[in-house]
């Protein structure tokens, strides 16, 4: 994809190549070497900090599945709520009525100025303060009510962006065969745009994901990070082993996540060489321009 | 008509909005139907920890089992819910237990939020040390060295106001964190009460490699705590308290959970009413 | 209603500048870093080429949380790396922003490599017919266009830098975010105020960058 920018190696450059491969991977064996040296000097490579992993499978079922299960039903439930409210948000700043377009864009333009973290903070203490829900799922609403609040706006623009992205002729197909505004819109642009979106919303659920971590941290949600501590609590402070054991699981979920994204992208181009790939005009945090762009 | 789309638009949009928020409300009473809940810590080894088999052990779980014995409940009625430091009173107020145990000293601002019965064990702010490590003798020797505690404890406050405060106080999210620094030398000690670290020390993973400095800087009355102004749920929990020194229990508990470390406990202390 | 700003027990200043100092001392090294990923992901080096991959992906899959907690239990509390930084709190601000660099950096590579992709192959070819070597390629000729073409996916990245530095909070930096959340506690009857405050001074740090960089990304872009 990038060959063009040197030239196919011929012999001399082929020899440097291996210098050069030799010198780095010499470089990144060094710091493997001080990073484990120094662990293992500070007994942290010790056995039973890292085998309860492998060999009780008690961990797994009282602290890892369900913190993942935590972890995974945060995600489902943002990305469920999240998906119809942003599509709403997002047609409303598509609206012909000025109030709507403006009153939509400027809400929208708020959530995405504020840190996830200050939204479920304040979730948190609005339904400490002002309901009755149990603390056993307070946590949990004030992740999700972040998260949704927070995406809806991230999706909405991803909805825009894919309805505009259509040819104009569809919508004005449409209104030649008498179809009414909310008739183009949900029969004929949306359905359209869904299908040329759905890589960017994949990998919203990515940061989805990963922003459930905030929640452990600072909120005291249960979800895998949380669960980190309490399996440290009873297998002798084994923090970085349980830290090295979550952060692979939350990579392995994510990658896939990822996968499926540029899968989808993928076949999507294939299919329809004419379509473009949604292209969020000013798109969230993490992964939804990247891959917007990536695919520009 | 565009109006009435956008408009039922918008008046989904608060609907949907509404429902995820609304759902789901809890009980109230801290007790639904037969079973009782009670607050307790998950990540306090001696005290109250959820142990791999899913189950839960240390002092404060099982005094939690006494009272609600005391009060009418059996074992598989009691509901265990965690009860992090910074909830205790939200659990409380809120209805989500009926009594919280958990290493909950007795404060004159707790006090404004919630009552307390008992006390029922009368522990010190203490330093857990590495094993061989014997630089620190007195509270003054605090002052050059690196603490570690939990973010916003009371103890790490009364380092930085009253005790020591020159010394570098760093605050992390739970004492296993603190646990790992002090094994790698980062810091020189962790601060909190005696019974939280003696806990720790006796627990086999950490066999020989900590010891507790023996500091008594402060007094930790622990209490249960109940809703304000539930005299009569006070009144039951201290008389289940004072049988439970009464008839040996107490003694019987404490041995059992604190006994390996060598950690010198005080005597049953007296039940203030 | 917003008494609590003049009582002056807390230091929302302090603590929004704590955060602008976290966002543009990270912004400079994930661009430096960013770059230096960029340079491997598109090396010659096979073996370069793979390390860049394999970072980018396994960082950016990493929630940040992880990474910042991580970077304090592993560095400073297990191999002692303190960044020269004096006292608890200033190895924690250092360790927070050596943190939010490796993580951006790789979102401002996935931004560098699209700009990258942009540049027509031309370009290089040319170069390379001038007998310019990779790296030549790259930093005169390659790298200048990507930067303009990729102003404003850049532009993103830094608006999420800026939002992401309250995750610092978790190693009890004392940023926007933890001052945040003790004022909600020890202020309840004026959440909503709280809330406001915080919300605007969020929205005077990130909508001005997004606003000057859309501009920037105008003026700057290639024109072809």
């Amino acid at each position: 994809m990038t060959s063009f920018l040197y030239d196919t190696p011929g012999p001399r450059a082929k020899r440097r190549n291996v210098v050069y491969t030799i010198v780095f991977l010499a470089v990144l064996g060094l710091v493997a070497w001080w990073v484990l040296s120094a662990m293992a000097d500070k007994n942290q490579l010790a056995a039973e900090k890292w085998t309860p992993f492998v060999t009780d499978s008690r961990v797994w079922t009282t602290y890892l599945l369900p913190g993942l299960t935590e972890t995974l039903k945060a995600a489902a439930l943002s990305i469920l709520i999240a998906l119809p409210l942003g599509a709403l948000l997002g047609i409303g700043r598509l609206s012909d009525h000025r109030w709507v377009r403006v009153s939509t864009g400027a809400l929208v333009e708020f959530f995405r100025a504020i840190p996830v973290l200050l939204l479920m903070i304040f979730a948190n203490q609005i339904y400490r303060q002002f309901t009755t829900v149990s603390s056993d799922f307070r946590p949990l609403y004030a992740v999700v009510t972040g998260l949704v609040l927070y995406n809806a706006s991230v999706i909405a623009e991803v909805v825009r962006a894919g309805v505009l992205s259509l040819p104009r002729g569809q919508g004005d197909a449409a209104e030649a065969l008498g179809m009414r505004k909310s008739q183009t819109m949900l029969y004929v642009l949306l359905p359209q745009a869904v299908t040329v979106m759905l890589p960017a919303l994949v990998s919203q659920l990515v940061v989805i994901v990963k922003d459930t971590a905030l929640g452990g941290a600072m909120l005291g949600f249960a979800e895998l990070l949380t669960e980190g501590r309490n399996i440290t609590a009873n297998y002798g402070a084994n923090t970085i082993a349980a830290l090295t054991v979550i952060a692979l699981i939350f990579i392995a979920i994510n990658f896939a996540l990822t996968s499926c994204a540029g899968w989808l992208e993928k076949r999507l181009r294939q299919g329809k060489k004419s379509a473009a790939v949604a292209l969020p005009a000013q798109a969230g945090p993490t992964d939804a321009e990247t891959k917007s762009v990536s695919s520009a | 008509m565009k109006l009435r789309s956008t408009s039922a638009a918008a008046a989904a949009a608060v609907v949907l909005a509404l429902t995820a928020t609304a759902c789901g409300t809890g009980s109230d009473s801290g007790s639904n139907g037969d079973k009782i809940n009670v607050g307790i810590k998950f990540d306090q080894p001696g005290l109250g920890l959820k142990t791999p088999d899913g189950k839960y052990a240390g002092f404060d779980v099982d005094v939690a089992r006494y009272v609600a014995k005391e009060l009418g409940f059996a074992e598989d009625k009691i509901n265990f819910k965690q009860a992090p430091s910074a909830e205790r009173e939200n659990l409380i107020k809120n209805g989500d237990v009926k009594f919280v145990v958990a290493s909950y000293s007795i404060n004159d601002k707790r006090k404004k939020e919630v009552d307390f019965a008992g006390p029922y064990f009368l522990a010190h702010q203490d330093l857990l040390v590495r094993a061989d490590d014997s630089s620190i003798t007195k509270v003054e020797d605090l002052n050059s060295k690196k603490l570690c505690s939990v973010t916003g404890s009371t103890s790490a406050q009364n380092v930085k106001e009253k005790l020591a405060p020159k010394a570098d106080l760093q605050q992390l999210g739970g004492y296993s964190e603190c646990l790992t620094g002090l094994e790698n030398k980062a810091v020189d000690a962790l601060t909190t009460d005696d019974s939280i670290l003696a806990g720790y020390a006796s627990q086999k993973d950490h066999a020989g490699k900590f010891k507790l400095a023996g500091l008594r800087m402060s007094d930790e009355k622990y209490g249960i705590g109940v809703k304000k102004g539930d005299d009569e749920l006070r009144g039951k929990i201290n008389k289940a308290l004072e049988k439970m020194v009464s008839d040996g229990t107490w003694e019987k508990l404490v041995k059992e959970h604190f006994g390996p470390s060598g950690y010198k406990y005080e005597p049953a202390p007296k039940v203030e009413n | 209603m917003f008494d609590f700003l003049d009582s002056g027990q807390y230091d929302l200043l302090g603590a929004f500048w704590v955060t602008a100092k976290l966002t543009f001392f990270s912004a400079i090294g994930s661009l430096i870093w960013g770059t230096a990923l960029v340079t491997m992901r598109v090396s010659p080096v096979p073996m370069m080429r793979a390390f860049g991959t394999v970072y980018v992906n396994v960082v950016r899959n990493t929630p940040l949380t992880v990474v910042i907690v991580a970077c304090l239990m592993c560095l400073n509390q297990t191999l002692l790396v303190s960044l020269g930084g004096k006292g608890s709190e200033d190895i924690g601000f250092r360790l927070a922003i050596l943190g939010l660099v490796a993580y951006t950096g790789t979102f401002v590579c996935e931004a560098l490599r699209s700009g990258i992709n942009t540049v027509p192959p031309g370009q290089a070819e040319a170069a390379r017919a001038l007998g310019l070597s990779f790296f030549q390629v790259l930093t005169l000729v390659v790298l200048p266009q990507a930067f303009r073409s990729a102003v404003t996916p850049l532009a993103n990245v830094l608006i999420a830098l800026t939002k992401n530095t309250t995750v610092a909070a978790a190693i009890s930096a004392a940023e926007a975010a933890s001052l945040m959340k003790k004022m909600i506690e020890f202020e309840a009857d004026a959440l909503f105020a709280v809330f406001a405050v915080f919300a605007f001074g969020f929205m005077v740090l990130t909508l001005p960058t997004g606003l000057l960089l859309g501009w920037a990304a105008k003026r700057l872009a290639v024109k072809r």
